[in-house]
């Protein structure tokens, strides 16, 4: 008889399945992990010390780079938690534009969730098709902010700007002909407006394409039934929040239960699990991509009807209009103050959180009275679902952690932050 | 709706608890009690097993250093006899933000209020939530006791919040540092480490491998930590506005 003992596996932190840079140390027992133990911070950049020592909105660009696949919906954190201690009121239009922006974002993140679960596990059309729709989502981020990933759109007080009245279009190159370029700008002709609506149209039948390749899938389905199967119980205790909270069978979304901005005027539904394992999870991000198409159509149809300010017009927090610069001294002095100083906010301290794609997203904000932050804490979702790989992970074989950590949604940049 | 149960909620915290926390407070639609590190586990274990308060889940767990609490590098507010400060006086020595290597920062906080562990509780049965804060009472030795055995989730926030702040979490079963580097030395989120670091590092090809030397670069802090009481204008501008115009109109 051979001598068999554990023995320890090293993977990542370069390992195409780990999402970023994820070092996890496996112990293993055979091909069965026994223990495993993740090493992270790779990544960290010292975020939160860092708008220490800037004015408050300089900050807004660094939310962009934690989860940097659903970046919207960070700025929408952080510029929640400034306006909760300043008190200043948002007007309607732009929280319908926050709204729809945090759902788009709900999309973009789903299906770099879906793609890269997806290929993590062996099937490689998904993540093609995904990155197919991800196109015209950050072609949307493009047209409304300049960037197609690190909006910088959302301010305390509203929206940086507007939604644009036409789209960027295709130009004729050497790498695309004329009729090809002519294609693609098809439905870019009218408003930003009109170019999401055509996706909401579309996007259903594409997400009935998913399903097609994965929800009866057998090998996706041998991957994920019964992996990482977590109880509702244990969700409370390992912290899980979001999908991953509701895969578990627990009926809970801030936007339904702790409504922020316009969302209590919004008709959709909340997705739950029964057992608490990849493949629920799996259904419950399908579906919630379902019902995000359901709620920007909504806004959309709001949206068209009502114009109107898209950023507070209380200048002692957003800068006043080019013309009321050069005419008007007092919005001179407004704009040069808030550019060479910034704003302070009143001392306290308050903890703003809402429904990111992963989970809970919270930003708790401590404030002495002074123009810049006296600490910032993210509350990162991806770090408390990471913090129960061992749990979910101790017992399954080497291949399934791949699986558990495509479930689990991690990105690195919100986790070492 | 919210401000009602925030009210509620208040009030059975004080109720239960009596003088076990030590202050409670709800500003800013937000609930937040204070108790002693002695305490801290009972009056966790309370929160989450007490049927009307249910805190099922900790949500954040975070360090603060409130070494430098109010400080501001220009003052803004007094005059003195040649008129208003024009800006930042570095003489007067290392702010935070612009400490350099070997630099030291007075610490302003009285004994036993530097360093804290700001708790974020919800309660998914009674959707509400609260903040609970514990002083260390030690500045040099910050001691707090670990809340893994009532929250789980707990072990990697504190983790985190001894890495970057030094804060010990007494019971912990596992304390490592978490985001930084292997072998860092200092705790980074502290305001009496510099921006810059103290270390930077290199691959050296002479040597053959990875070295680390005192930092190069310079401190750059572009805007000063100010205050003013501009958002005493907030709550009322809209008003104050609207009266300006008034005003105009018959003027």
């Amino acid at each position: 008889m051979p001598e068999i003992k554990n023995y320890t596996l090293n993977f990542g932190p370069q390992h195409p399945a780990a999402h970023g840079v994820l070092r996890l140390v496996l112990e293993m027992d055979g091909e069965v992990i026994v223990r495993a133990d993740p090493h992270i911070g790779l990544l960290h950049r010292g975020t939160e010390k860092l708008a220490e020592t800037k004015p408050y909105n300089q900050t807004i660009g660094y939310m962009d780079r934690l989860d940097y696949v659903s970046m919207m919906c960070n700025e929408h954190g952080y510029v929640m938690a400034i306006e909760k201690l300043l008190g200043v009121e948002v007007p309607e239009r732009a929280q319908y534009i926050r709204v729809m922006f945090d759902e788009i974002t709900r999309i973009l993140n789903h299906l770099m969730w879906i793609g890269t679960h997806a290929l993590d596990v062996g099937a490689m059309t998904m993540f093609l098709y995904a990155f197919r729709e991800r196109e015209d989502l950050m072609d949307l981020y493009e047209a409304v902010s300049g960037a197609r990933m690190h909006a910088t759109y959302y301010r305390p007080g509203g929206v940086a700007r507007d939604l644009p009245d036409s789209m960027p279009q295709y130009q004729e190159s050497r790498w695309r002909s004329k009729k090809e370029a002519d294609r693609l700008n098809e439905n870019r002709q009218g408003s930003l407006l009109d170019f999401t609506e055509d996706f909401t149209n579309r996007f259903p039948g594409y997400i009935d394409e998913y399903e097609t390749l994965l929800t009866d899938n057998r090998i996706w389905k041998q991957r994920t039934v019964g992996i990482g199967v977590v109880t509702e119980e244990r969700a409370y205790q390992l912290g899980f929040t979001g999908p991953m909270l509701r895969g578990s069978g627990v009926e809970w979304d801030l936007r339904k239960k702790q409504p922020y901005e316009v969302y209590d005027r919004m008709d959709f539904d909340i997705p739950v699990g029964t057992e608490g394992d990849c493949y629920d999870r799996y259904l419950v991000r399908i579906e919630e991509m379902r019902q995000s198409n359901r709620i920007i159509k909504q806004c959309i149809a709001w949206l068209r009807e009502n114009p109107g300010l898209v950023m507070t017009d209380n200048h002692k927090v957003a800068p006043p209009r080019r013309e009321e610069i050069k005419a008007d001294m007092e919005g001179l002095i407004h704009h040069f103050k808030l550019f060479t100083e910034g704003y302070t906010l009143p001392e306290g301290e308050a903890y703003a959180a809402i429904e990111h794609p992963k989970g809970e997203f919270g930003v708790y904000l401590v404030s002495d009275g002074a123009n810049k932050p006296y600490r910032v804490k993210v509350r990162a979702p991806g770090f408390a679902h990471l913090s129960a790989m061992n749990e979910m992970a101790s017992g399954h074989m080497l291949a399934d952690v791949v699986a558990i950590i495509g479930t689990q949604d991690i990105v690195f940049g919100e986790i070492d932050r | 709706m919210m401000t009602k149960s925030l009210q509620q909620l208040g009030d059975s915290l004080r109720e239960i608890f009596t003088d076990k926390l030590m202050s409670v407070d709800e500003s800013f639609g937000e609930v937040t009690a204070e108790v002693n590190a002695e305490n801290l586990i009972e009056v966790a274990t309370a929160l989450r097993d007490n049927e009307n308060l249910a805190f099922q889940q900790l949500v954040d767990l975070c360090g603060v250093d409130y070494s430098q609490y109010g400080q501001v590098e220009w003052q803004t507010n007094n005059a003195s006899r040649s008129g208003f400060s024009r800006g930042v006086d570095t003489d007067t020595g290392a702010t935070m933000g612009r400490l350099q290597f070997g630099d030291d920062l007075e610490s302003v906080a009285s004994e036993g209020r530097r360093f804290a562990a700001v708790y974020h509780l919800i309660s998914y049965r009674h959707n509400h939530r609260m903040r609970l804060r514990v002083f260390a009472a030690d500045d040099d030795f910050p001691v707090v006791p670990t809340v893994t055995e009532v929250w789980r989730v707990a072990d990697w926030y504190e983790r985190e919040a001894f890495d970057l702040f030094g804060i010990l979490f007494s019971g912990h079963p596992d304390l490592r540092r978490i985001l930084t580097d292997y072998g860092f030395v200092g705790h980074p989120f502290r305001k009496d480490f510099p921006l810059i670091g103290h270390v930077e590092m290199r691959y050296d090809p002479e040597k053959g491998r990875v070295v680390y030397e005192p930092v190069s670069i310079e401190p750059r802090v572009l805007v000063p930590r100010v205050k003013r009481e501009d958002h005493r204008y907030l709550s009322d501008e809209q008003s104050d506005e609207a009266g300006l115009v008034e005003a105009k109109k018959n003027a």
